[in-house]
Parts: C-alpha cells; structure tokens; sequence
C-alpha cells in the first residue's frame, strides 16, 4: 500500500539506485570485521524499514547482507508495550530493538540497553541537530533516533458533516459505530487527557480516574480498538473517524483519497523511535553495524519514503529528492500548523501498573450480563431436571432387577 | 493383567516425556505464577482479584456454551446422514468438512471480519441488489458465528465416528418391535452417540471459552472474553501472575462444567471424555 506512495519519486529514483548500487559511504567500515556469516535479529515495528526494490527503493535488508554478509532475521512487533516484556523476560534474544521516547527512559532506567560509542559511527554526523541530546538520552549513550511522528485525528471526509479540529469528534454521538480508538493504553489515554488540560504524563489519580471515565462513556460509540487494522477499517471506509499516527495516515491516503488529517487544537502527542541495543546482544558488533547503516543517507532516503514518517537524518532532510516531501503539510506542519506537542515521558512503575489496571478495567467495561444469568439459570434447571430424572430411573431398574416380575 | 509388560511402558514412554514437558511442567508454570507477585512471594491477590473479571469470565463461558449448542444442533444431523451414505460420498463429505482446518485460524478470522463487516462481500453484494445493509460485524452473535465456523469441525469428526460405527441392526430391531422414527432417535440413536456427544462437546467448548483472536476481530475488541483479559496481562500489561491466576481460575470453572456435562454420560457409558 506505501508503494503508490512512491511511483511518482520512482523515476528520480531510479536513476539515483543505479548510481548508488555500489555507493554506500566508508564502505570499508563494514569489512574485514570477522562478522561474515554471522546473524542479527532485528525487531521492529510492523511496516517501519523499506522492504522492496520497486518504485526504485531499495531494500534495506537484503542490502545489509550483500554489504557485510551477515544474516539480517526480522521480526515485528504492534507497540512498545508488546516489545517491552519480551525483553524484559528474556524470552528471545535480540541485537536491535526501536522503542519510542518515553519506553527508552523506562529500558535505561532499567539497565535493559547497551551503550553505544556513537563516536565510532562515521555516519553518525547525520543525525539532525534538532534530536541529539534528547530527554530520554541526554547524553546519546544508547539510542540513535529513526522517525519522528506525532499522532492526529485521521478522518473520512465523506463520513463527517464537518471537518473535525477538536478531539472531542471521538465522542460525538452522530458517529456512533463508525469511530475507532487506538489500542494502547497509553496513545488512547492520551486523548482524554488532552481533551481536560491534563499532562500526558500525569501520575495524579483523580485525573487518571476521569480519563477511565471518559474512555468508559466512549466504548458505546466505538467500532472497535484497533492498531494495524486502521489500515483495512479507514482505506475500505468502514470506519470515519481513528487518531493515529501521521506517517500511516500519510500512506492510507494514497490508497482512498477521502482521507484527511488533522492536528487538534488541544495538543498533540509528539513520538521519536530510535534504535537500540539490548543488553541481550548476542552480536553487538554487527547490530553497531547496522545502526550505522541505517543512517546511511541512501538508505535513510528509501526508509523515509516507504514509511512515510518525518525524519530525524539530515543527510536526508539535505537531499534534492526529498524536497517534495518535505512540502507535505501533515508531516512537517508549518506556521500556524504546527500543533502544541508533548512528549511522553516514563512514569513510576506504580503509575504504570495502575494504567494497565485502569486499561483492562475499560476493556471489561460495559457487556450487560444479566441475560446470561438468566441463561445459566436456565441450563442449571434443565441439567437438573435430566440428572434427577435420570436417577429416578435408575432407581427404577434397579428396582426392578432386584425384584424381577411376580 | 495390571503388570504392564516392559515393552508397554517402552511404547508409552515417548509420550509420557511428551506430556511431562509440554503438559506438566507448564501447568506447574501456571501454578507457580498465579499464586505469587511480581516479587516472587507468595500470595493469594491475584487469584481473590478473579471478582473484578466475574462479568467477563461468565460472558465468555455463555458465549462458548450457546456456540458449542449451535455447533451441536448443526453438526448431529450431518453426522449422521453422512454416516448413512455411499463411502464415495462421506469421502467426499469428510473433505469438506475438513478443508476449512487447512487454513490457518488467524487468516480463516480475518477473511471472516472482512466478509461481513458493513463495507464487506455480503453487504456490498446485497446493497448491489437493492437489499438494506445487514449489521453483523462487531456483535456478540459474529464471535459466536466466528466460534461455530472455526470449531465446528471438532464436533462433527468425534459424532462422525460413533455413528459409523453404530450398529444398525438395533436401529431395525427397534423398528420391527414397532417404535416410530422419533422413538429410534430417542431410545436408541441418541443414548448410543452419547460418547460421541460428550467429546464433541468438550472439544469445542474448551477452545471457544478461551479464545482470544476471534472476539477481537469479530468482536471489534470493544467486549473482552476471557482470552482476551489473559492475553493482554501476558502480551502488554506485563502482569503474568494475574494472567496466570485468571487461566487458573477459568480451568478449574471448565472443569466444573465438563464434570456437569459428564453426568450425562460418565456412570454407564465408557470412553468419552477424560474428566
């Protein structure tokens, strides 16, 4: 679906492959290092790397095994959340994870990331002043930044009587059963807690409480929660109204051009994924590699069209080809559309257990069971009928075989 | 003949190395989990929290009950027409039946959801043809729909077999002693395919309480089964003691239901289910 995205770069693009096919910069840099042969799982998000050769992009991938001759296995995830408890549990060793902002915090705080000598990366010098030295990373140690996002209300022009610019649209009754929430606690408490004026990263109960409260009176409107069936629901029309983020909207428009986009008024949250180490590395050598390949610009080039997200890497940012997308007004908003943003941040581990809490509590939330009680009733009573009634003849028999026919 | 000979115990060895690691331990697992924090001490929290999720646990339980009936009253008749006729045509039949198991549950899910929902195959066709839309995507009667479709099998095969393998003699005795059709059903066909019942019954039960895929696609993950609460303490929330302790608890209420259903066959029947 992101290539039609593409072809209208494919020509300009083509041209540029057939030059770069051999042109990777300190080419030397990945040779010579022993590492041939060896493997490297990569996991990522689910359509976060440029897998493909048409429209004249180039697969990541594939590319990275033909330069060092290392085995690239990749694997995808739907959220941090998923990501976070495989690592955690040690279930499965990985040497190159992308969490966003605020789960880096959380992995750092919890030791769970290897340092990285950025230093040693000669394409290092890519990365776009406006992302060094970020919160969750102030001294760059651990992550190298990959896409920045910022999610917005994504909506069917022909579904609404008018274009939305409040969040609250997702609680507007004339929806009902067309409106779909984002499924992750933290990304679908977002929203109420900019509706109230609260901080994404509030620890504060009382507001937690409300933001439950506010989800609860949601749920009769909803569709349905969902992560990467947005694409189906919004591209088929079957649903008017998600928020999500940009670089997905950007590539679902291509396919059903109703699709529009808006920032809302009360605030925006604003994500950076970077890349990792974890501590589990069972080839660092080769994940440093791959870091730095990513930020390759050619491939950084092909990264940024087929996902569609805005990018951190200047040598990108730099580049005559990404001019035209660099005027897209939903990924780079300008001026006056550049919404108020807010990052999240890690929050205490109590905080934490109380969303997920909270989060199940809203996803319990809301099925009327008196009918079932009446049903269970009512197979109780015909199971007892037929368990006494089986007895009663039982006994009969044996009554009568004991006493055969006088 | 309790002695079992050296060659028995050999043959039953590779499974009985089987069970112990793949069934056994975790249900140890299980065990272990549900009846301590994230600490490792021991409590008994988790499994006393089971009240906050009594709606969930019971609407699921319902859901898998009403499938497994409807999965019952459509798969009888089958079976047993199917085990009247030509080999040729049970052949033929028995494919049928089985070429829907050939797929993948997740992909058989998903092509569900995208047959029905409202922009879907069915609706497209009907408003073509001048038809109102049919709501159907979303609802609880879709995650049944979703159960019947993938489960059915199971209930099919088990009452497949006992009716073939039924003796039709005592059908004709019962007839030539002059008991009418409805009678033959009655007193003889359906006290004989009682096993039949019983492990078609647990066989599709049993899954259809604990899913988790098919009410979050066909269900449009707004109502949680069971399943689903489990997946998500082990899958994002990162709480495996609760998810443990909720397994725990559904597997001793399957247990009690599988008990109930085993009055009806267990006392002077054998074969049928394990409990």
């Amino acid at each position: 679906m992101k290539k039609l995205l593409l072809t209208v770069f494919t020509v300009v693009l083509l041209g540029l492959t057939a030059m770069s096919c051999s042109a990777y910069e300190n080419e030397s840099f990945y040779k010579n290092r022993g590492l041939e042969g060896t493997e490297i799982n990569v996991f990522n998000w689910g359509e976060y790397i440029s897998d493909t050769y048409e429209d004249g992009l180039l697969n990541v991938n594939a590319e990275f095994e033909k330069l060092t001759g290392i085995k690239v296995n990749y694997v995808t995830y739907e959220s941090n959340e998923d990501m976070y408890p495989k690592i955690k549990n040690g279930g499965a060793s990985y040497d190159i994870i992308v969490p966003s902002d605020y789960m880096i915090e959380r992995m750092i705080a919890e030791g769970m990331l290897r340092e990285i000598d950025t230093e040693a990366l000669p394409n290092y010098k890519y990365v776009s002043e406006d992302y060094v030295n970020m919160f969750y990373d102030p001294d760059n140690k651990f992550s190298v930044p990959y896409n920045v996002g910022m999610v917005g209300l994504i909506y069917n022009k022909t579904m609404v009587e008018e274009a939305p610019t409040s969040w609250d649209a997702l609680w507007d009754e004339r929806y009902r059963g067309k409106i779909l929430m984002i499924d992750n606690p933290r990304d679908a408490f977002a929203i109420p807690q900019k509706l109230c004026g609260y901080s994404l990263n509030s620890t504060d109960e009382d507001e937690l409480e409300e933001v439950k409260k506010m989800l609860i009176e949601q749920k009769p409107l909803l569709q349905g929660y969902v992560m990467d069936e947005i694409y189906n629901k919004m591209e088929s029309g079957e649903a008017a109204l998600v928020p999500y983020y940009v670089g997905d909207f950007v590539c679902m428009q291509q396919v059903n051009p109703d699709l529009d986009f808006v920032y809302p008024e009360e605030g925006v949250n604003i994500f950076v994924d970077a890349l990792c180490i974890p501590e589990c590395t069972q080839n660092y050598e080769a994940a440093l590699l791959y870091i730095n390949f990513m930020l390759d610009p050619e491939i950084a080039l092909s990264n940024a069209f087929y996902i569609g997200y805005a990018t951190p890497n200047q040598g990108v940012l730099d580049h005559p080809d990404y001019e035209e997308m660099l005027a897209n007004e939903y990924l780079y908003p300008k001026g006056d559309d550049i919404p108020e943003t807010e990052y999240f941040h890690n929050l205490p581990q109590e905080t934490l257990a109380h969303i997920s809490e909270l989060w199940s509590e809203i996803k319990i939330r809301g099925v009327d069971v008196s009918h079932v009680y009446v049903g269970f009733a009512l197979v109780g009573a015909v199971t007892m009928y037929f368990i006494i009634r089986k007895r009663v003849i039982n006994r009969r028999r044996e009554y009568w075989y004991d006493n055969p026919a006088k | 003949m309790n002695k079992k000979s050296l060659t028995a115990k050999l043959t039953a060895s590779p499974y009985m190395v089987w069970s112990a690691i793949f069934i056994v331990v975790p249900l140890i697992f299980v065990l272990v989990y549900s009846l301590t924090d994230s600490q490792g001490n021991f409590t008994l929290d988790y499994v006393l929290d089971i009240g906050k999720y009594k709606d969930v646990m019971l609407n699921s339980i319902w859901l898998g009950f009403i499938a497994t009936v409807i999965s019952l009253v459509i798969a009888y008749p089958l079976a047993y027409i199917m085990a009247r006729t030509t080999a040729n045509v049970q052949r033929t039949m028995m494919i049928l039946v089985m070429l829907p198991m050939w797929m993948n549950l997740l992909i058989r899910t998903y092509s569900m959801m995208i047959i029905m929902q409202d922009t879907g195959i069915i609706n497209t066709v009907l408003s073509n043809i001048g038809l109102p839309k049919i709501h159907m995507i979303n609802t609880e009667a879709a995650v049944v729909l979703g159960m019947v479709y993938n489960y059915i099998p199971y209930m099919i095969l088990p009452l497949y077999s006992i009716m073939s393998k039924m003796d039709h003699n005592l059908i004709e005795a019962a007839e030539d002693l002059g008991a009418n059709k409805f009678t033959v059903l009655k007193n003889v066909i359906l006290p004989l395919s009682l096993p039949g019942i019983a492990s078609g019954f647990t066989m599709v039960f049993v899954p259809s309480v604990s899913t988790f895929y098919i009410s979050k696609k066909l269900g449009g993950n707004t109502f949680s089964l069971i399943g689903d609460v489990i997946e998500m303490q082990f899958k994002s929330a990162n709480n495996y003691n609760l998810g443990a302790a909720l397994s725990l608890v559904l597997m001793v209420l399957i247990i009690i239901c599988m008990m109930v259903m085993n009055r009806f066959t267990g006392d002077d029947d054998d074969g049928g289910v394990l409990i």
